[in-house]
């Protein structure tokens, strides 16, 4: 378990390193009182809300405040909305993380197919047309494939809501989206957005696995021993090429929930993106930092999640740590 | 095409002019080019060749399992009377690992390496026939002991890379005779491994098939092996037969250069620090065969009527020889 604790301490480094920067990065950008005190203050008032945000102190000092305050558990409170920041983000987390994994899910649960089939019947009409379609995928910007699905499905069609999160219901105390109907509708076209950068990249692995494990003597020695198509490569092939489908799943999880910044702006998600973004535009240091720190924690736990993983897939990598 | 001499029994399996052609963007590559022999129960032949000369290919063409850009464009696979090239893949299916089974060349590469030693032999076992999973470990740890591996009921739940070489053979052997198969196909199983070992599996193997009246189409370059296992041997050049017959006769009085050729390349006791003798040349180009006779660019007693397309023929009885010259060669 000694990894485990190194990996603790490496996340405890990233994320001083990353609110040094915050830190520095704000402090040069902008004053945050020019922005959040009102141009119409006399001086006192000027002075007395400067003193309250504790923006006269030296820069250093901020920070020491900040690190002897975080080390309580808190994270400092929104210049804006007057609340601790932590709880700020937390409050919006959900539905980020709903339309995250959503996202992850749908990239899995068409990705996989779709590669499979591009990796089976790697000539047919279909594969190609798959193929060229993740070329799409890859590369068209999120935002704009996100208004062009906004266009053809809610302005268009009419089929499906465009903004907001729709009737919500809760569960464990939160408002989820996904347990009613009308929640799910407005799911889906965000998720999808978010999505298909990563359907691309999963399906595309999944093929190039499929084309490189095909060809193996334990597929033909499998094929030897009578054994249907469908568990061939069910089991055969699909086991030995999860291991970097996997990896990649699992580290863009990481990057799904950021780029959820720009999703969550077209389709007004009201997730910590969306926060994120108008925290910035007014210098809200607290915010900022409290939502980098999650991120970072996120990355730290998702690379970790992976990790454990790969042990459980691959039999060699767990002699490998044995020996 | 001519026929061997029949058997003593009918041939389980019967390969008559066999024809396996793989269709590269550079030509048609002849791997198996008018192949023909027979097995009988109980029978071990050795089909010995280099490597290039179609051994292999007609081992898979048997199993039906060519990948493409290959594929089997002529003859007939008679197993049982059936013929495998008609078969629909339905049909094939329940055949392989049932009443015909392969056993590879390498074993580090046969087993899945990311799936249980259990998992692989149960889903075997279950391939054909519905048993429950109990009773399909039962079966699991039964074949693991016959093959000769310690403590199967634990080794059962290890990983391929937990295994020797050695050991990943004998798995693959447990999950070939899993079903008691009529027809054993055997792609040098044993060339990958130590002499010892390679014993070992061949003795084992040779105990397991007469045990059971199974039929061995053992594929090997190795004459040694050949010698101490099979009944009959077949020689293979460029995708064709050119010398078939019983061991004896064959590996003591060749008849074909090609035969003569290898078998003197073998190293020997008698002819301690004499220098080996080798078959002057290289395997040839399937895409651009000699005319005529393929050996005849390498052959010591080539002459001009070896432009020409020399047929089997019998020169001893249950001997058959594709050459014009056969009593030009000598034992070594």
């Amino acid at each position: 378990m000694l990894w485990l604790l190194h990996r603790v301490i490496q996340a405890g480094f990233v994320v001083l390193a990353m609110t040094v920067l915050v830190f520095v990065a704000v402090n040069v950008v902008g004053n945050p009182a020019d922005i959040l005190i009102s141009p119409q203050a006399d001086q006192a008032e000027r002075a007395r809300v400067i003193a309250a945000f504790g923006l006269d102190q030296p820069l250093w000092r901020q920070y020491l405040h900040f690190l002897v305050q975080a080390a309580h558990g808190n994270l400092g409170r929104s210049f804006v909305f007057n609340q601790p920041a932590l709880q700020l983000i937390l409050q919006r987390m959900p539905a980020t993380m709903e339309l995250a994994v959503s996202a992850v899910l749908l990239s899995v649960l068409i990705g996989i197919p779709l590669g499979l089939l591009a990796g089976l019947w790697p000539d047919a009409l279909l594969s190609r047309a798959v193929m060229a379609g993740s070329i799409l995928g890859f590369s068209l910007p999120t935002f704009w494939v996100g208004l062009m699905l906004i266009m053809v499905f809610a302005v268009q069609l009419g089929w499906l809501p465009s903004t907001g999160r729709g009737r919500t219901a809760l569960l464990f105390g939160v408002p989820w989206s996904f347990l009613t109907l009308d929640g799910l509708r407005h799911l889906l076209l965000p998720a999808l957005n978010l999505a298909l950068f990563n359907i691309s990249l999963v399906l595309r692995l999944t093929r190039a696995g499929v084309r490189e494990v095909l060809p193996m003597d334990y597929i033909r020695f499998a094929r030897a021993k009578g054994l249907s198509p469908a568990r061939i490569v069910g089991v055969h092939v699909l086991k030995a090429i999860l291991m970097p489908i996997v990896t990649v799943v699992g580290l863009e999880f990481g990057s799904t929930v950021a780029f959820a910044v720009v999703t969550e702006s077209v389709f007004a998600w009201p997730g910590m993106g969306k926060l994120i973004i108008d925290s910035i535009g007014v210098l809200d240091r607290p915010v900022i930092a409290a939502y980098l720190v999650i991120i970072v924690l996120l990355f730290v736990t998702i690379n970790l999640v992976v990790d454990l993983l790969y042990t459980a897939l691959d039999p060699r990598v767990r002699s490998d740590e044995a020996g | 095409m001519q026929a061997l001499p029949a058997a003593a029994t009918a041939p389980i399996l019967e390969v008559r002019d066999l024809r396996t052609h793989f269709f590269m963007r550079a030509g048609v590559v002849p791997a198996v080019d008018g192949v023909s022999f027979g097995v009988a129960p109980g029978e071990v032949l050795g089909l010995v060749g280099e490597s290039g000369s179609g051994k292999t290919v007609t081992g898979f063409s048997v199993m039906r399992l060519v990948e493409p850009p290959g594929r089997i464009v002529g003859g007939k696979i008679l197993f049982r009377g059936r013929d495998l090239a008609q078969l629909s893949e339905r049909a094939m299916r329940d055949l392989r690992g049932n009443r015909i089974a392969m056993v590879f060349q390498d074993p580090m590469t046969t087993l899945n390496p990311v799936l249980r030693i259990d998992t692989q032999l149960i889903e075997a076992v279950r391939a054909h026939g519905r048993t429950s999973r109990r009773a399909a470990r039962a079966r699991a740890v039964e074949a693991m002991a016959m093959v000769g591996i310690p403590q199967p009921e634990e080794r059962l739940s290890a990983y391929p890379h937990q295994f020797s070489g050695g050991m990943r053979q004998r798995i693959a052997i447990a999950i070939a005779l899993l079903h008691r198969p009529e027809l054993i196909i055997a792609d040098e199983p044993t060339t990958a491994l130590d002499v010892t070992i390679q014993a070992q599996i061949l003795a084992e193997v040779q105990r397991l098939a007469r045990e059971h009246g199974t039929a061995l189409l053992w594929i090997t370059h190795d004459l040694s092996v050949v010698a101490g296992l099979a009944d009959r041997v077949a020689v293979m050049y460029a995708g064709r037969i050119v010398e078939s017959g019983a061991v004896d006769r064959v590996l003591d009085h060749p008849r074909h250069p090609y035969t003569s050729g290898l078998i003197e390349s073998v190293p020997s006791r008698n002819r301690r620090g004499a220098r080996l003798r080798q078959i002057p040349g290289m395997t040839p180009n399937l895409l651009a065969l000699p005319r005529g006779c393929a050996f005849r660019t390498r052959c010591p007693h080539a002459a001009d009527a070896c432009a020409a397309e020399p047929r089997l023929t019998e020169t001893a009885p249950g001997q058959m020889v594709r050459c014009f010259y056969p009593e030009r060669v000598t034992a070594a």
